[in-house]
């Protein structure tokens, strides 16, 4: 069994002439949470996008249990989920068809486990609909239950909570808690903090460049 | 329970196939504009079935060649567009292989219509009964080449707005040897000869794509996901 957590030493990411990423350390363990928050454009989303190992560092270490995440991406991307700002869906599948095609990928999986997810966040009144008939909110409640079934220890969320409804940012808090509660890492780009309990979230301020 | 590789293509391929009945639209277009140029050839030159014959080899390939570059510019554009690319990149799959199985639903969806639709256009254009095999077979294969080289020049386009005229341009050279010896095999096989020669190496041409093409064609696709 792998150690569940990343560090970062010391990376640098640049994008063309901006010194997007300077030198950012981190750790992040079992059951533990971060959020990081910064100004538009200060790099929060390069940071994640950099994390999960799309966009590569120039320069430092990236570490996942203890071992360079460029040894095997292959075997790292599938301890991870990484949600961007759009959810991932087609306009033109359902969405049971989207989580079936998207999660498939990795996993396999039943109609029952699709139920469940969909029950899970509140979406299994709509999963029948084409994604482009849903609301921005439905969509990303859509995109959550994809998050839950990848069943992936490393979480990392780009403004997760964005278009939620009070009661789906609640909803979002308590997914965190419980993939926390299992040992789950979860590294999160925020401008609110989520109503999260079972841990004291750290946080990360990245300024612009 | 994760995925292998073999079930991950098939649900790449039954997502592909059921998007594109969803959406129509995209998938008859290449293949009305292929009906259109073919059957305006005999209104604009004459409805002299001998004359019509002997340039039925180069109309029916001209007008693949640029129905299939002309679908070409959907083969990523979509999935880049909504971030599926970036979850097929992280997705612990191979990258090259699932890009295999993308550029095959799209020569299913693209190159297979074409290849059996040409045979009505030769027959309006005078081709012979006996050499419809001629033209079925090259155009199949071929457009499986085409499909191939412009996944790559797809993807090395990702990044660029409005990109279908350098898409063609950067595909074109590539597509030349395709269509001469697609045609040349058409063409033979029209005559009444053997059109084994030039099958042959369109053969090894979609045997190198199949093996090259993916390859660059997803490190094209992880570069513009950085």
């Amino acid at each position: 069994m792998v150690r569940r957590s990343i560090q970062a030493e010391r990376i640098e990411l640049w994008r063309g002439e901006r010194h997007v990423l300077a030198g950012i350390d981190l750790e992040v363990g079992a059951g533990e949470m971060l959020q990081v928050t910064g100004a538009n454009g200060s790099g929060k989303t390069s940071l994640l996008r950099t994390l999960c190992g799309l966009m590569h560092l120039e320069d430092g270490r990236l570490l996942w249990g203890g071992r360079s995440v460029y040894e095997d991406l292959p075997a790292f991307h599938s301890q991870l989920v990484y949600l961007g700002h759009a959810p991932p869906l087609k306009a033109d599948l359902t969405a049971r068809e989207n989580l079936h095609y998207w999660v498939g990928i990795r996993r396999s999986l039943g109609a029952a486990d699709i139920t469940a997810a969909l029950e899970r966040v509140g979406a299994a009144a709509w999963g029948e609909q084409p994604a482009r008939t849903l609301s921005a909110g439905q969509k990303r409640r859509v995109a959550l239950a994809g998050v839950i079934l990848f069943a992936a220890p490393l979480w990392l969320l780009d403004e997760p909570a964005t278009n939620l409804d009070g009661e789906g940012q609640r909803l979002v808090g308590t997914l965190i808690d419980e993939q926390l509660q299992c040992g789950g890492v979860v590294i999160v780009a925020v401008h609110q903090d989520l109503p999260v309990r079972s841990a004291e979230p750290r946080r990360l301020e990245l300024s612009a460049a | 329970m994760s995925t292998s590789a073999l079930q991950a293509a098939r649900l790449i391929l039954a997502r592909d196939l059921r998007l594109a009945l969803r959406k129509r639209g995209q998938f008859v277009q290449p293949l009305a504009f292929f009906a259109i140029v073919t059957t305006l050839f005999p209104l604009s030159i004459s409805p002299d079935l001998a004359r019509l014959r002997e340039i039925a080899s180069g109309v029916l390939w001209v007008a693949a060649l640029l129905a299939s570059l002309l679908a070409l510019e959907f083969l990523f554009r979509d999935d880049a567009h909504d971030g599926t690319l970036e979850q097929y990149a992280l997705s612990g799959q191979s990258l090259t292989w699932l890009v295999f199985a993308k550029t095959t639903a799209h020569w299913l969806l693209t190159g297979v219509p074409l290849a059996l639709m040409a045979p009505l256009a030769g027959m309006s254009l005078g081709v012979p009964y006996a050499a419809l095999p001629g033209i079925i077979v090259p155009i199949a294969l071929g457009t499986l080449v085409l499909s191939l080289i412009g996944a790559i020049g797809a993807a090395l386009t990702l990044g660029v707005r409005r990109s279908g005229v350098l898409l063609t341009l950067l595909t074109l050279p590539l597509a030349v040897p395709v269509l001469i010896f697609g045609a040349q095999a058409t063409d033979l096989a029209i005559r009444g000869a053997s059109f084994a020669a030039p099958l042959y190496l369109l053969s090894a041409m979609a045997v190198l794509g199949v093996t090259l093409a993916p390859l660059a064609a997803s490190a094209a696709v992880r570069i513009s996901l950085e």
